[in-house]
């Protein structure tokens, strides 16, 4: 099995255990969409006009419990270390760290959605569009997450300032997620808001790998 | 690319700044006086009414806060890519420039919003992107602060400083399509009149002028204390 | 000079005026730092 692959894997089996980043998310996922509408109040009219907003806030802070981990782990056991030294690119270790989030946090919460969905009262059609539109966007929240992850890595309490970092930077990818869904109740559909979230995703991906390997780099010292 | 490297030399730098600064401070004042000036003695818009003055001051604020992100990361870029020894300086030293251009530019923002939209904050486009950069700038700050060694956090602020750089005009166009998404309000429209854009452009060249006499106070002070730091160093048993 | 802004003055005279606090202050703030950075340097220059 390619080195990739077995980073991958190995990335993902970690968080999937009991007590791993994947149960946190969602257990995180699943509250947050419990206590907004006890903050909101139970117009269901009400609720389901914030369902897309709420949710997918929700998942991008879900998603973002276990990102301060995404480096550290391996760094603290010198792993990462040796990680670097592999033939595999830096950069392609990156982006299977970034695979490997997106796996054990972005795709459960994106397969939770359609449930808080229903407790929000979200009719079938915007339902269907946030589930897409979490598809599509939480692959940039664990690209650009990974950014902020690997420039705090030697921070012992970086997960502080980590969601600082990048949530301004996840700004467009909640608006083109949560804005695919309004323009769906809306009438004017969701389409053009999905085509540029993708682009979004698509550009945070092939991108964030190389920021992400530099700044592994220069916490590793070289 | 060599002039700009003799100029990476603090002591050169400092003689030439040292040379240029009394020049600034005085253009910088004369470009206020007369600024405020115009300001003060144009007519009142018949749209705006005499809201209009506000004008003056948010929008050179708007544009001083984004040029001190472009400046910063110009000098990101110089002290990843061509180690250029005074970049990291430089680019620290602009940081809380502009972080404080970027919240006048909100502030104002939101006065001028009061009497046009009967509401402080209306979620306005550029004021919302404006309250991400400021965001942005706290971040980057927040990041230089947060890493001990002084090497190791100039090039990972530098890093964030080039991704955010590379986010911003994203950051603009998403939020300029959800103003349109949801019919927001906006500020400041196309057309200004000729009136008014003599103040305009006196009072921006004011406020960029400010910001690079403050830059490069800032860096002048940051090379004196690093001198400082490093005789302490020496001096110690 | 008109400085007649009614009725828009309480919004005018803030804004100016924290523009004026905020960037006169950090002026007078890195006019200050700068001299602390001398004084500083100096000092120990002649202790040297």
């Amino acid at each position: 099995m390619s080195p990739f692959a077995t980073l991958l894997l190995r990335d993902v089996k970690l968080a999937a255990r009991s007590g791993g980043s994947a149960a946190l998310a969602l257990s995180f996922f699943a509250l947050v969409a419990t206590l907004m509408p006890l903050g909101i109040g139970a117009d269901l009219r009400l609720l389901a006009r914030v369902a897309a907003g709420v949710l997918w806030v929700g998942a991008v802070l879900a998603a973002l419990l276990s990102l301060d981990r995404l480096f550290q782990g391996d760094y603290e056991d010198g792993s990462l270390d040796l990680i670097a030294l592999s033939p595999l690119a830096l950069e392609l270790t990156a982006l299977a760290k970034i695979a490997a989030h997106w796996f054990s946090t972005g795709l459960p919460l994106t397969l939770l959605s359609p449930l808080l969905a229903l407790m929000f009262n979200l009719p079938p059609t915007p339902t269907l569009v946030l589930f897409f539109s979490l598809l599509i966007g939480t692959p940039a929240v664990s690209a650009i997450g990974a950014i902020g992850a690997s420039l705090t890595l030697s921070l012992k309490r970086g997960g502080l300032i980590l969601p600082l970092l990048i949530l301004p930077l996840l700004a467009p990818a909640v608006i083109f997620g949560a804005g695919a869904v309004s323009a769906t109740m809306d009438g004017l559909g969701g389409q053009g808001a999905l085509e540029l979230l993708a682009a979004f995703s698509a550009a945070a991906v092939l991108l964030s790998p190389f920021a992400a390997a530099a700044s592994v780099r220069l916490n590793l010292g070289g | 690319m060599n002039w700009l490297f003799r100029y990476a030399n603090p002591h050169e730098f400092m003689r030439l700044s040292g040379a240029i600064l009394p020049f600034m401070v005085i253009a910088t004042a004369l470009a206020f006086a007369v600024g405020l000036y115009l300001g003060f003695s144009v007519p009142p818009d018949y749209q705006q009414g005499t809201t209009v003055t506000l004008m003056f001051i948010h929008v050179p604020a708007d544009v001083v806060a984004e040029m001190a992100y472009g400046v910063m990361a110009v000098c990101s870029l110089f002290s990843l890519v061509w180690r250029h020894p005074l970049s990291d300086t430089a680019a620290r030293a602009a940081a809380p420039l502009g972080a404080i251009f970027t919240a006048l530019g909100i502030v104002t923002g939101a006065l001028w919003g009061k009497p046009m939209w009967g509401t402080y904050w209306a979620w306005d486009p550029r004021l919302t992107s404006f309250l991400l950069l400021l965001f942005l700038y706290f971040g980057y700050m927040a990041l230089w602060n947060a890493i001990e060694d002084e090497t190791r956090a100039a090039r990972a602020a530098a890093i964030l400083a080039l991704v955010g750089v590379v986010n911003i005009p994203i950051i603009k166009f998403s939020v300029d399509w959800w103003n349109t998404l949801h019919q927001g309000e906006s500020i400041v429209s196309g057309k200004i009149a000729p009136v008014y854009l003599a103040p305009l452009l006196i009072m921006m060249l004011a406020y960029v002028l400010l910001f690079f006499t403050l830059w490069m106070v800032r860096i002048r002070t940051a090379i004196l204390e690093r001198r400082a730091t490093a005789l302490m160093q020496r001096g110690a048993p | 000079m008109n400085f007649d802004m009614s009725p828009y003055g309480a919004y005018i005279w803030p804004a100016y005026g924290i523009s004026a606090l905020l960037l006169g202050g950090f002026t007078l703030w890195s006019w200050i730092r700068w001299r602390q950075a001398k004084a500083k340097l100096a000092r120990l220059e002649t202790k040297k």
